[in-house]
């Protein structure tokens, strides 16, 4: 009895001491100050109810397990419709008949889907490009959103500082991003496991304070905007309102009405281009001898010294690869965005993209984007927003629970003998 | 006399105070099986790691074909021909038998990114190549039909010819099998010496083989070193091995 007791007790204690703080406290601001507020009687009650309820299940817990069995089960996957899903040919269909409605939807869909869609596929570009650091090549990188970064700035400033237009700074972004990978990669990637997340979450904040500290070339914290003559241009057609006087605009040459519904299907069907692009890069990339070689590496680094493949080379092409995905997709960013501040490139965007890479199952594309579609939605439901983070932590417990091993994972493609 | 294509002279490996390989020298001939032999622990593996780069001896020199390779790192040597194996077994687990086989082959491919990306002729060709060589070492090992079975799956004996065929995919000139015996039945064990005198005689390769199993080491032997508490004990011919009293000494004892 003694011990069933006391873990209701603690559990009871444990409730009490976490949610009075969080939901019985306030901050209101008045006038400059703050004031706290004390909690209404309904929330002292609903907490205290809390308190014992969850004392009630702790003390009862091994009386209610036997009549919790007979309940049903989670709905579970059989093992053979798992199978089927994971088969790399089945996800490149299914990939396939995404990419079909893809194209299609966006003229029939509303300018805020569009919009959120073409954030989706920004977040299915950084996951398809961690994937290859984190997934194939089996290192633990936090500061992805560095290189993210990167390709958003570098954006900015050649276009700010040199007026260059989007479609040739797309490239140099991207190889700026690969150049920052390879040279920080040289230094951090000696270290192993931990350490090397440890490291390159340093390196992703240094990234973001340079940026925000270097006020005369960056703008420092107001960050740079992007003037419309330099945005996406379709054969140098411009989708904005307002332009030079000399320069082509999309509804000025088909000689319709402005609308800006035109500039967002638009950034779309880059994004969508973009990410394609990606996904073909990777598909290759597994099937080449690189890719095998980052697979033997995750394995077993011995064994592939031991073998005259050099460890360090191998690892440094993950890196610089997957940070070029990052500049791509950042310069694509800050074109959307017109805007690039430090704060876009946090911590907890690498956090975000992490937890796509994890959340769609390592190595997965497929799993890439139903798990950048979930976690964008997410984000973006404004009515749960202050649910948001509970949400975000039950997906991740049901996840641990039901699928530990992604939502969608994928069996390695494998190269095989015929005879 | 033919040149040896290894020299070693004056091998010392010290891990702080321990002295694990003391002035251990060597002298391996082209083409022939030279086998290290002594007690657990006499230092054996040390010296091979000494030699493929794992470790970086204290004291001594390597001279490969008279280049000194001593302190290059183990990739290094391994590309200048030096291959090993291990004593518990090191393959990549989660991939088929015959990926492993094509990674080891990765330095002689066609690592052109763009190559690769375009999927090229030339590119296709030299897969096509490396496919080829890697199903040709299958059947030198007897594995063809588990080429596509990962090679976690594989029961011992099968897992320890992967992995010296794995080592042949590189094309070395001096392959070193730590222990390839351990574990393994005599039919094997039989299977493996015909194994080792094939790579030899027909593919030029040079063998440095670590091994406790007596009969296997005397019979396929052309020169055999015995190592004891790190230093060397003795050297020459399975003969003189054979009746040597400081080594018997060492196995089995004083009387």
């Amino acid at each position: 009895m003694s011990r069933t007791l006391k873990s209701a007790i603690f559990s009871a204690l444990l409730v009490l001491v976490v949610s009075y703080p969080v939901l019985g406290l306030k901050l209101t601001t008045v006038g400059i100050g703050l004031r706290i507020e004390g909690a209404t009687p309904f929330e002292l009650w609903c907490i205290a109810a809390a308190a014992v309820a969850l004392f009630l299940w702790q003390l009862l817990r091994d009386r209610l397990t036997p009549s919790w069995a007979r309940l049903p089960k989670l709905p579970g996957v059989s093992s053979k419709t798992s199978n089927f899903l994971t088969l790399p040919s089945t996800q490149r269909w299914v990939i396939l008949a995404m990419v079909m409605v893809a194209l299609v939807w966006p003229f029939f869909a509303s300018r805020g889907a569009v919009d959120i869609a073409t954030l989706i596929l920004i977040y299915v570009m950084l996951g398809l490009g961690l994937n290859i650091v984190v997934g194939l090549a089996g290192l633990l990188d936090l500061g992805y959103v560095g290189f993210y970064a990167v390709g958003a700035y570098s954006y900015a400033i050649l276009a700010h500082y040199f007026g260059l237009g989007f479609w040739i700074c797309l490239p140099l972004a991207g190889m700026m991003a690969a150049l920052f990978g390879f040279v920080l990669g040289f230094p951090v990637l000696r270290l192993r496991g931990d350490y090397l997340a440890i490291v390159t979450l340093g390196f992703g904040e240094i990234i973001r304070i340079l940026l925000r500290n270097m006020t005369e070339y960056t703008g420092g914290p107001n960050g740079i905007s992007i003037a419309n003559e330099n945005k996406p241009t379709l054969f140098g057609l411009s989708f904005e309102r307002r332009v030079p006087a000399d320069m082509p605009t999309f509804h000025g040459f088909f000689d319709i009405a402005y609308s800006s519904q035109y500039k967002v299907i638009f950034l779309y069907l880059i994004a969508l281009l973009l990410v394609l692009l990606t996904l073909f890069l990777v598909n290759r990339l597994l099937r080449m001898p690189i890719g095998r070689a980052w697979e033997a590496l995750r394995e077993d680094e011995i064994a592939c010294r031991a073998l005259g493949l050099n460890p360090t080379v191998i690892k440094l092409s993950a890196f610089t690869i997957g940070a070029s995905l990052a500049g791509f997709a950042g310069s694509f960013f800050a074109a959307r965005q017109g805007l690039v501040t430090p704060e876009s490139f946090t911590f907890i965007e690498s956090a975000m993209i992490l937890a796509i890479v994890v959340l769609g199952g390592m190595g997965s594309q497929l799993g890439v984007i139903l798990a950048a579609i979930v976690m964008v939605m997410l984000q973006e439901m404004r009515e749960l927003s202050e649910y948001r983070m509970l949400i975000f932590g039950l997906v991740m417990i049901l996840m641990m629970i039901w699928r530990p091993q992604g939502l969608l994972p994928m069996q390695r493609p494998h190269l095989e003998l015929k005879r | 006399m033919t040149r040896p294509i290894l020299e070693v002279s004056g091998l010392t490996m010290r891990f702080g105070g321990l002295l694990a390989v003391n002035g251990v020298g060597l002298s391996v001939n082209d083409k022939q099986v030279v086998s290290m032999i002594g007690p657990n622990g006499a230092g054996k593996t040390t010296v091979f790691n000494c030699l493929t780069g794992f470790y970086k001896p204290t004291e001594g020199s390597i001279l490969l074909d008279g280049e000194p390779i001593q302190g290059l790192p183990g990739h290094q040597i391994a590309r200048r021909g030096v291959v090993r194996t291990f004593q518990n077994v090191r393959l990549f687990k989660d991939m088929t038998a015959v990926e492993n086989l094509l990674v080891a082959q990765h330095r002689h491919l066609n690592t052109n990114f763009l190559a690769g990306l375009l999927k090229t002729p030339a590119f296709r060709r030299s897969e096509r190549e490396a496919m080829e060589r890697a199903a040709h070492w299958l059947e030198q090992v007897d594995l063809v039909d588990c080429a596509n079975r990962p090679a976690g799956t594989l029961a011992y004996g099968q897992q320890r010819r992967l992995e010296i065929a794995r080592c042949m995919m590189t094309r070395p000139r001096i392959l070193m099998l730590d222990e390839p015996a351990a574990g393994l039945n005599p039919k094997e064990t039989e299977d493996l010496k015909a194994l080792i005198s094939h790579l030899r005689d027909a593919h030029g390769v040079t063998v440095l083989l670590i091994e406790h199993d007596m009969k296997l080491v005397m019979s396929i032997s052309d020169h055999i070193v015995v190592i004891n508490q790190g230093c060397p004990l003795a050297d020459g011919t399975p003969e003189q091995i054979r009746d040597n009293p400081d080594v018997i000494k060492a196995y089995l004892g004083e009387a």
